[in-house]
């Protein structure tokens, strides 16, 4: 379980650079949530640290002591791999247990484990079968169960629920979960999914184009985040973002823009007195409207859609031209085509700088 | 119903050419020499006029030394030189797996001397294993050791001719086998090496059993060819000294045109075409073995989906 640090780490396939130098450090015991787009670098940042790409520039340090030139095997570290990487020529107990044979563990011990973890990931049943005869949410638990019979240091997940239904996901999201709260290893987590980000991390890390945006709990980055990337990647349903200016009236600073006028609170007006001549984007959460009169910014919406969620609906809505989700109880429906005065907490609008994307 | 019929019809139509000249071409002369094998018949006769004898060709060689002698040595002979390229093919293949720069050409170059006719393969060896002028005694000369009598003592012989198969076939292996390896799953590999496996690991448990199914095809495809290798032998020995490299083709080659037998030569080509057709059986029941534990598994699978 060491603290893990990137110095200036780089990566480059030939011409192709995927990650520019990245600092980045993971304590000791802490499970990392690396989220971002597509092709931003993710997979590929798990993978040179568990010594399967060489580093183009800088060096790993497992507590203090540098990793880069050490061997996969000789890291501590286990892997759940994007494409499971399952052994094809091994039945799913063959494929649990490897590392725990190359070890060569005692039998019984071995038996056991592989059990209990595929008891634990409901693959019990299918310990005989190749994993050509498994569905893809099977074979994604089996890649999960080969990392877990594992006593590694850290454990490196590259999406591992990403293909399994809703309802297994959440079970085996608690499991994760109770895993992290009970034994003290890292773990370093890439998902696309918001909730398992959100649940999971002690710490989320947001990347874009191979460089870190912004890390920090879950909490800061969902309350603060630096720059309209890392604010309109955490929260779902995703920050809405309208074109505005600052203005100053006697009543103290408002941002207006198309259809709307919002007071700001003295705290803001603060520290955006001397940016009133930019361009801002306005960041509002589809959670900050409230069906309330009393609060201090209030804004008429035309209502285009209602999607009902359950205990939730999310309605698009039009303010002037531009679209804007709204999250609202369900308890009291709306209907499509009306226009509606929604309140907002004016403490939760996030201003941004246009052209930097910068929060101001 | 009526057209329906006669679409039913149509692949065979299709088919129907290559068919026939399949069945002249391929299973006449089978059937000639199948014919021929019961006769006792001298190529001075017409076929017609040689004498019916039965299985007495067959028994008879049973009972010859010379062609038990020369049956042995064809076992022998094709049990070492497979056994020994399947080891340095599949290993060369192994050491070669990875992406060096130059390595395409090397590749190139292992695989030359399948390239090369086999008459000229025997004479090139014959000359290198010329008990003066050859390089190898020359060399053998230069060190201040003993000359070997390369071809003309009889277990040297045969070491050899082992050595001159060894080094024309082995890039056969290698080739394959190096096919095999690249289109192994990759992230299979990287999975083992973050499991914990060495390299030698990876070979054991990894990539010979994932390259086991086209090991066993080049097994078996090299087997059958070394059982009917001719022209290298024929070179470089023509058989002896005495009948120590006298493998099948060549004594089946000699029976005919030496002795006159062409009843027992073709008995002797069809105890051949039996032992290859042994192994073909095995390579296809191999396959069906394979097949059925698959769909076994695959109905398993099924019965508690
Ligand atoms: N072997 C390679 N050669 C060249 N470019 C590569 C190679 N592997 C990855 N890349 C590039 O590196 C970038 C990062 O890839 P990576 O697999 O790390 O993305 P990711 O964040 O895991 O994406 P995803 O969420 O889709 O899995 C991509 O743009 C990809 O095209
Ligand atoms: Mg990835």
């Amino acid at each position: 379980m060491p603290q893990i640090v990137f110095d200036q780490v780089e990566k480059s396939y030939g011409s192709v650079r995927v990650l520019p130098p990245l600092d980045l450090s993971l304590n000791d015991g802490e499970f990392t949530v690396l989220v971002g787009p597509s092709g931003c670098g993710k997979s590929t940042t798990l993978r040179i640290l568990a010594g399967l790409e060489t580093l183009s520039g800088g060096e790993i340090f497992f507590d203090g002591a540098p990793i880069g030139a050490l061997e996969p095997k000789e890291r501590d570290i286990a892997m759940v791999f994007q494409d499971y990487a399952l052994y094809p020529h091994m039945n799913i107990a063959k494929n649990m247990s490897f590392a725990l044979r190359l070890q060569k563990a005692p039998k019984s011990e071995i038996t056991e484990k592989v059990q209990r973890v595929a008891d634990m990931l409901n693959i019990g049943h299918l310990l005989d079968r190749k994993p050509a005869e498994l569905s893809g949410g099977q074979r994604q638990r089996v890649a999960m169960g080969r990392a877990l019979v594992r006593d590694a240091g850290t454990f490196l997940f590259d999406e591992p629920l990403s293909n399994l239904d809703a309802k297994l996901r959440g079970k085996m999201r608690t499991e994760l979960a109770e895993m992290r709260d009970t034994i003290d290893k890292n773990m370093v987590y890439v998902t696309h999914d918001q909730v398992e980000a959100m649940t999971l991390g002690d710490r989320i890390v947001v990347m874009n184009e191979g460089t870190i945006q912004q890390q920090g709990s879950p909490e800061e980055l969902f309350k603060s985040p630096v720059n309209m990337f890392v604010a309109g990647f955490i929260g779902s349903p995703t920050m809405n973002f309208m074109d505005g200016a600052l203005q100053q009236a006697e009543s103290g600073l408002s941002v207006t823009g198309d259809g709307y006028t919002l007071p700001l609170t003295a705290e803001d007006a603060a520290r955006l007195h001397n940016a009133t001549s930019r361009d801002v984007v306005v960041g509002l959460r589809p959670s900050s409207f409230e069906r309330n009169a009393s609060l201090p910014g209030q804004v008429a919406l035309k209502v285009v859609v209602a999607e009902y969620l359950g205990a939730q609906s999310v309605l698009v809505t039009h303010c002037g031209q531009q679209e804007l989700l709204v999250e609202m109880q369900s308890a009291a429906p709306l209907k499509a085509g009306t226009t509606e005065t929604f309140g907002i907490r004016t403490d939760e609008i996030m201003i941004f700088d246009k052209a930097s994307g910068l929060r101001l | 119903m009526q057209t329906a019929n006669v679409n039913r019809l149509t692949p065979y139509l299709f088919m129907a050419p290559a068919l026939i000249v399949m069945a002249v071409a391929l299973m006449y002369p089978i059937g000639y020499m199948i014919y021929a094998s019961f006769l006792n018949w001298n190529p001075s006769q017409r076929i017609g006029e040689a004498e019916w004898v039965g299985f007495s060709n067959y028994i008879n060689l049973l009972q010859d030394d010379a062609f038990r002698e020369s049956l042995w040595v064809t076992l022998k002979f094709a049990a070492i030189v497979v056994t020994l390229e399947m080891i340095i093919g599949v290993g060369l293949a192994l050491l070669l797996d990875r992406n060096i720069r130059g390595m395409s050409v090397l590749r190139t170059i292992f695989i030359l001397p399948m390239m090369i006719a086999p008459i000229v393969v025997g004479l090139m060896w014959r000359y290198m294993y010329h008990p003066t002028v050859g390089i190898f005694n020359r060399t053998l000369k230069s060190l201040g050791l003993e000359p070997i009598p390369w071809l003309s003592d009889g277990s040297w012989a045969f070491t050899s001719v082992i050595i001159a198969d060894i080094w024309q076939w082995t890039p056969f292996i290698f080739i394959l086998s190096l096919a095999a390896l690249q289109s192994l799953p990759r992230s299979a590999l990287e999975a083992s090496r973050i499991d914990g496996a060495t390299p030698w690991q990876q070979v054991i448990y990894i990539k010979l059993p994932l390259m086991m199914p086209v090991l066993i095809v080049t097994l078996l495809l090299r087997l059958i060819d070394a059982f009917k290798v001719l022209e290298v032998i024929l070179v470089m020995t023509n058989g002896g000294p005495g009948l120590s490299t006298e493998i099948l083709s060549l004594r089946i080659n000699r029976t005919a045109a030496e002795f006159r037998e062409l009843g027992e030569a073709a008995a002797m080509s069809n105890y051949l075409l039996i032992l290859l057709l042994l192994l073909t059986v095995a390579m296809y029941l191999y396959n069906k073995a394979v097949e059925a534990r698959a769909a076994r598994l695959r109905a398993a699978a099924g019965g508690d989906a």
